[in-house]
């Protein structure tokens, strides 16, 4: 597993927030998958040897938390709200202009591998409704129009890409 | 009656022009001075003021904060843990990602005076993995505090310490349920245990006396530390104190948060006055009054008893736009205010459609502990699903009643109820459409009906 100096130093920080090493748990996954993309197997043993547990101990936590993804996803993350007051704002449809648009399935990554779409539970801002997480920005009101728009930019920061 | 107008006492500054959420700006608008003034004083009184100001917990069930922190066993000579639950996973709810995002000070602010008041040394932020904006946010406030002094070892030259750290979930609703939290935040998968023995207050994190509050509940405590517990019960009425935030959303022309004392205002003051009534050409058909896990419900519905009001007891009759907002009417009328998101659903809805949507919800979040809880989600989803999609069969609608009966009071943790809530209340209110959904399914849906599966 080859961690960013960072991710190290990072990793490091954290433990001491803790009485008990154990609790660095999902820090530590948070800090490895966003170093890496996604928790490979080597990093179950890894974690398990640094805070003291089984191997185990790591796994089961991975397999709870929906966020812990054992695979590479696509370069960007695409969430979208499918929980009640975003689904009554058109939610589905702004699901569907994603998937459209970058010829994919929900839960799948796009050929060519730059985008996941991904159907999430309530982000807690259905205030704001249909709302859609990309990588770690919120983008709200996003009705097919603005999915479009999002997703042609996404593609447009793609083909600059050298 | 015209809508009563806003008291903004949390939400003072939220999407105020100008107000910006760095330390800089806070100092400008007095803050930390109260927590300046309340390391001043003798703890056991701002617990007292907390008792006298008749607080209410923000986060769902409404429990007293002041008896919540008269429970904590201070004699066992363990470390206390004061934990704020920023999870804000109940659907229809976003009040403390505006906190979080707009203003966060003042919930540090809060947080370390009660922190103060029950001589807490330790204390964690838990936010939902689905923020990590505000997580940083929250990292980047707390730095500040920190060099200020506010946060940290001897707080203000006081001799009083106290650490704030954020801690990160991952995506899994259960972890708002206090006790799952807790086991999340010991890095375990977030199991709900058993209560009793293990009541936070005394078997908390690492089996030591803990207290969870929600974030906008800790907001409260800054105001009560500042104007005292008795000023704090004159705001509302008697039992429901203080101001309640509503987040309003769906059908309606003004979604929102709203900040009203607690008590004062309708929920047709509320849909019609302040979130302008429904969308163009729609009426009102339901709505959701506490957040998802909330009965639902039917305009149109009328309800009777008698209530206290002072001494008296008087007879009440009242539409569902003649309910006050407050814990204690919803709870008569057989619902609750819960986390105070509302959530409305116009004539467009399909009743089956929307039951199936929350469905899905709580058959994805169930922590898989309970077996009634556990499988009786899942069914209560698969059913609903197949009323959608016209693949039902004839005695399906009696087989969800019959699951949803079977979960609540046989359970771990309240999930049980909350999952549970939702099928009751909508087979309750809107039978017709459960009994006539393999009608319905052979009608294409008018243009207009949202898709919600
Ligand atoms: C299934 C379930 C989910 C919950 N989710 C949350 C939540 O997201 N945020 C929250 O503050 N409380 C939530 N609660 C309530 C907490 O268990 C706890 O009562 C609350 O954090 C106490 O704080 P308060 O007294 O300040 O309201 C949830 C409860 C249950 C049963
Ligand atoms: S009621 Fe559901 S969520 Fe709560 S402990 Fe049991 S299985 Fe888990
Ligand atoms: S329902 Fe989509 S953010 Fe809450």
């Amino acid at each position: 597993m080859n961690l960013k100096p960072a991710t190290l130093s990072r990793i490091d920080e954290v433990i001491p927030h803790y009485p008990v090493r154990r609790s660095a748990l999902l820090p530590l996954l948070h800090l490895i998958q966003e170093d890496l993309g996604y928790l490979p197997d080597e990093a179950m043993p890894w974690i398990a040897a640094k805070l003291g547990l089984e191997p185990i101990q790591v796994y089961e936590v991975v397999t709870f938390y929906p966020m812990f993804r054992r695979r590479p996803i696509g370069r960007r993350h695409i969430k979208v709200c499918r929980t009640l007051s975003c689904a009554l704002r058109g939610g589905h449809e702004t699901c569907a202009t994603f998937e459209r648009e970058f010829h994919t399935h929900c839960g799948e990554v796009s050929p060519g591998g730059e985008v996941t779409v991904e159907f999430v539970e309530c982000l807690a801002s259905c205030g704001t409704a249909p709302v859609v997480l990309i990588d770690d920005e919120l983008h709200e009101h996003v009705d097919v129009a603005k999915a479009q728009q999002l997703s042609n930019q996404i593609k447009a920061a793609a083909a600059a890409r050298p | 009656m015209p809508a009563p107008a806003q008291t903004r006492i949390i939400f003072r500054h939220i999407d105020e022009p100008g107000y910006t959420r760095d330390l800089a700006c806070y100092l400008r608008h007095d803050g930390y001075a109260v927590l300046r003034q309340a390391v001043t004083r003798p703890p056991a009184d701002l617990i007292e003021e907390v008792k006298k100001s008749g607080l209410r917990g923000r986060g769902g069930a409404g429990f007293p904060c002041g008896v919540k922190w008269g429970l904590v066993d201070r004699k066992s000579g363990k470390p206390i843990y004061l934990i704020v639950n920023a999870d804000e996973s109940e659907p229809g709810t976003f009040k403390d990602r505006a906190i979080i995002h707009q203003d966060p000070h003042q919930l540090i602010e809060g947080t370390m005076i009660s922190c103060f008041a029950n001589n807490v040394q330790q204390a964690y932020i838990y936010i939902r993995g689905e923020m990590p904006h505000g997580a940083r946010i929250l990292e980047q406030a707390i730095a500040e505090a920190r060099a200020a002094n506010f946060v940290g070892p001897n707080i203000l030259g006081t001799g009083y310490s106290c650490e704030l750290f954020v801690h990160r979930g991952a995506g899994a609703y259960i972890c708002g349920e206090e006790t799952g939290l807790i086991e999340s935040l010991e890095g375990k998968r977030a199991n709900p245990r058993i209560k009793p023995p293990y009541f936070p207050a005394v078997l908390g994190l690492y089996q030591c006396p803990t207290i969870v509050n929600n974030v906008e509940t800790l907001c409260h405590v800054k105001y009560i530390a500042q104007h005292g517990g008795a000023a704090f019960s004159q705001i509302g009425t008697p039992g429901n104190t203080g101001t309640r935030i509503f987040c309003v959303s769906g059908h309606v022309q003004r979604p929102g948060y709203y900040e009203f004392p607690a008590g004062t205002i309708t929920l047709g003051q509320l849909l019609y006055d302040v979130c302008g009534g429904p969308l163009p050409g729609r009426t009102f058909k339901a709505v959701i009054p506490g957040g998802s896990s909330a009965k639902i419900l039917r305009f149109g519905e009328r309800f009777k008893g008698k209530r206290k009001v002072g001494a008296a007891l008087v007879d009440y009759d009242w539409g569902v736009e003649d309910v006050p907002m407050d814990f204690d009417s919803l709870g008569m009328i057989g619902t609750m205010g819960g986390s105070g998101g509302v959530i409305v659903m116009d004539d467009s809805v399909r009743m089956v459609d929307a039951l199936a949507n929350i469905n899905a919800f709580y058959a994805h979040e169930s922590c898989g502990q309970c077996t009634p809880c556990r499988e009786g989600s899942l069914w209560m989803k698969r059913i609903t699903t197949r009323m959608v999609h016209g693949t039902a069969r004839p005695e399906d609608a009696a087989l969800l009643q019959s699951v949803a009966d079977q979960i609540p009071g046989r359970t771990i943790c309240a999930f049980g109820e909350a999952c549970s809530w939702p099928t009751q209340s909508f087979l309750a209110k809107f039978g017709d459409e459960f009994r006539q959904y393999p009608v319905t399914k052979q009608t294409p849906p008018p243009a207009g009906t949202p898709a919600l599966v």
